[in-house]
């Protein structure tokens, strides 16, 4: 049972990441390999307004969400329109743009280990105990996973019910069909990556709160994220969440029935048994 | 084989020779400490072209492959001779390659990256794991006699090797259904070839190459633990310099590899704690500037040039 709530509460704050990747991925097509390091940069953002200036978290998403926004904004107008422009095909895209958000990954490792130093950093925000179903859970944790739920409810309600998020979720199905219909398929895609952005760095600010990190954890979760998409399906929303759920609950049963170290063995398991199994997502028809 | 071939030929088995006469230079120690790097980058880069070039399935998994030719020898260099070793690395590198190859191979080529993008940090806290429970201690000592200069030739023979392989491979079948794969893998399907256990195949062999530079290096570190072997930092580096020379030619990604290695010496050594931004500034220089590698800058420049008589302007 407190294995069940730790997953569940874990997995809700996954489910930002992977729609933040889902939002990149989905309607920009931008695989982006620095996602977790836009992750760990909101959560640098986080660490240091509470340190510096005991400002809670959640006034720090104030800070983060919007300068996550307006930097993944730049990075899509300035360094991957180029890309887009040059691609021949949306497989050359999908080469041009691994490389290219790789390589911004190490970058980011590099700026965040130039001004945060590579030590772990943590600290304690809501550290305290909350009795649920009998066994004790730390608060933050709790408090985190309402955040998170109540984020992405509001990106589902936007994306759902708002002329932009239908314009948004066109482009995701087709490009070309979308530009037709007379919607800006550049600057939908631009805003898709950025909020995607802003979502994963608020997943990030969300995440510091009960977790340690360090500079150069980003890729674990790159990759978590990644196995999550996957897993719910390419562009499937409720599927992401699903998705980040059972990864949630997987890697808290690993975490405490073999080791803590193995989580990410706990992610590539899920991601082999979707390979073999239904590699078109939990949700996804197959494609001929 | 025509009077051209032959000269070729003969060229490249005399700079080989004269290569393998560098340790016996004067002031052999600096010539070592950069031929070292540089042979074993050559090695790793030119085997992961032989996959990723004509395919473009971007592999980010050589440190894993790397990481474990090197534990292979760190776990058995007290039981088993070490020649033993460094030859059953390459069948351990292809087993592992072959797992991932038969997993992820089959789907399209975003589900092949992502997979080998952890697969050096999944593998290591997989041994940190095992180490923990079942072993006691996390590092291990190689402590062996090989020297530098053994290395170094063994490496050198592995050049050799990933060339020849390489070239045969060009002008085999399996080469040629790589490139129709790489091109269009529809038409790979259509025409008859079975793409997946060609990919597998090819995946393999530049695995295997992987695994067994890990074997040969290891005496190098002397002290080995998870953390030093398998690294991201490698498999980044190999891509960086591959992408650099250009993968589209089987000497491309030496001339990538030379003046990257020479350049990080000097970076590593003026700016020791900027490494991994530098590393990642390098590379995207390198992906929206010179997506082709210099080769392919070269050859498109002379193209033009032959294109218009005279030589001059286009």
């Amino acid at each position: 049972m407190e294995i069940l709530i730790i997953g569940i509460l874990l997995g809700a704050t996954y489910s930002l990441l992977a729609m933040g990747l889902t939002l990149q991925y989905g309607v920009a097509r931008i695989m982006n390999l620095a996602n977790g390091e836009m992750l760990v940069a909101g959560a640098f953002g986080a660490f240091w307004i509470y340190t510096a200036h005991q400002l809670s978290p959640f006034l720090a998403l104030l800070f983060v969400v919007p300068a996550a926004f307006g930097l993944n904004w730049l990075v899509y107008r300035y360094l991957l329109t180029p890309l887009v422009r040059r691609a021949r095909s949306r497989g050359m895209l999908e080469v041009d743009s691994i490389l290219a958000t790789f390589g911004m990954s190490f970058a980011m490792v590099g700026l965040m280990l130039m001004f945060f130093g590579g030590e772990f950093f943590s600290y304690s925000y809501l550290a305290r105990p909350l009795t649920i179903l009998g066994s004790p859970f730390g608060l933050n944790r709790v408090v985190a996973c309402v955040a998170a739920v109540a984020i992405c409810g509001l990106l589902y309600g936007a994306m759902n019910h708002t002329r932009t998020g239908l314009a948004i979720r066109a482009v995701a199905v087709d490009p070309g069909a979308a530009g037709l219909v007379a919607i800006d398929v550049p600057k939908m895609s631009a805003l898709a990556f950025a909020l995607g952005g802003a979502v994963t760095a608020a997943g990030g600010v969300m995440l510091s709160t009960f977790l340690i990190l360090d500079a150069s954890i980003g890729v674990v979760f790159t990759l978590k994220a990644l196995v999550i998409v996957i897993m719910g399906g390419v562009g499937d929303v409720r599927g992401a969440i699903v998705a980040a759920l059972i990864l949630g609950l997987a890697e808290t049963l690993v975490a405490s029935l073999i080791d803590p170290g193995l989580t990410l063995a706990a992610a590539y398991l899920l991601f082999v048994l979707v390979l073999m199994f239904r590699p078109q997502g939990l949700f996804g028809r197959r494609s001929s | 084989m025509s009077r051209g071939e032959a000269i070729r030929a003969a060229a490249i088995v005399a700079a080989f020779v004269l290569l393998a006469l560098l340790p016996f230079a004067t002031n052999v120690d600096y010539a070592m400490s950069l031929a070292l790097p540089i042979a074993m980058y050559t090695v790793l880069a030119t085997s992961w072209a032989l996959f990723s070039g004509p395919t473009h399935y971007i592999s980010l998994a050589t440190g894993a492959f790397f990481g474990v030719g090197a534990y292979l020898v760190a776990t058995g260099i007290g039981a088993v001779p070490y020649p033993v070793l460094v030859l059953l690395a390459p069948a351990a590198g292809a087993l592992l390659a072959g797992l991932v190859g038969v997993a992820t191979l089959r789907l399209s080529g975003v589900y092949f990256v992502i997979f080998t993008l952890g697969l050096a940090e999944f593998i290591r806290q997989v041994v940190t794991w095992v180490q923990n429970n079942f072993t006691g201690s996390r590092g291990m000592y190689v402590l062996t006699d090989i020297t530098e200069r053994i290395i170094y030739w063994e490496l050198l023979a592995l050049a050799v090797l990933v060339y020849l392989v390489g070239w045969l491979v060009g002008r085999s079948r399996l080469g040629f259904a790589m490139r129709v794969i790489g091109n269009d893998e529809l038409v790979a399907a259509h025409v008859g070839i079975n793409s997946a256990g060609a990919k597998v195949l090819l995946f393999m062999v530049s695995g295997a190459f992987a695994a067994t530079v890990g074997a040969v290096m290891a005496p190098r570190y002397t002290y080995i633990e998870p953390g030093i072997a398998f690294s991201s930092e490698l498999s980044f580096q190999v891509v960086i310099m591959a992408l650099l020379g250009g993968v589209h030619r089987l000497w491309g990604p030496l001339v990538g590899v030379i003046p990257f290695t020479l350049l990080w010496e000097l970076i590593a050594a003026s700016f020791p704690t900027q490494t991994v931004l530098l590393l990642g500034v390098a590379f995207l220089l390198i992906v929206y500037l010179i997506p082709n590698g210099v080769v392919g800058r070269i050859e498109s420049l002379l193209a033009r040039r032959r294109a218009s008589p005279g030589g001059g302007r286009e």
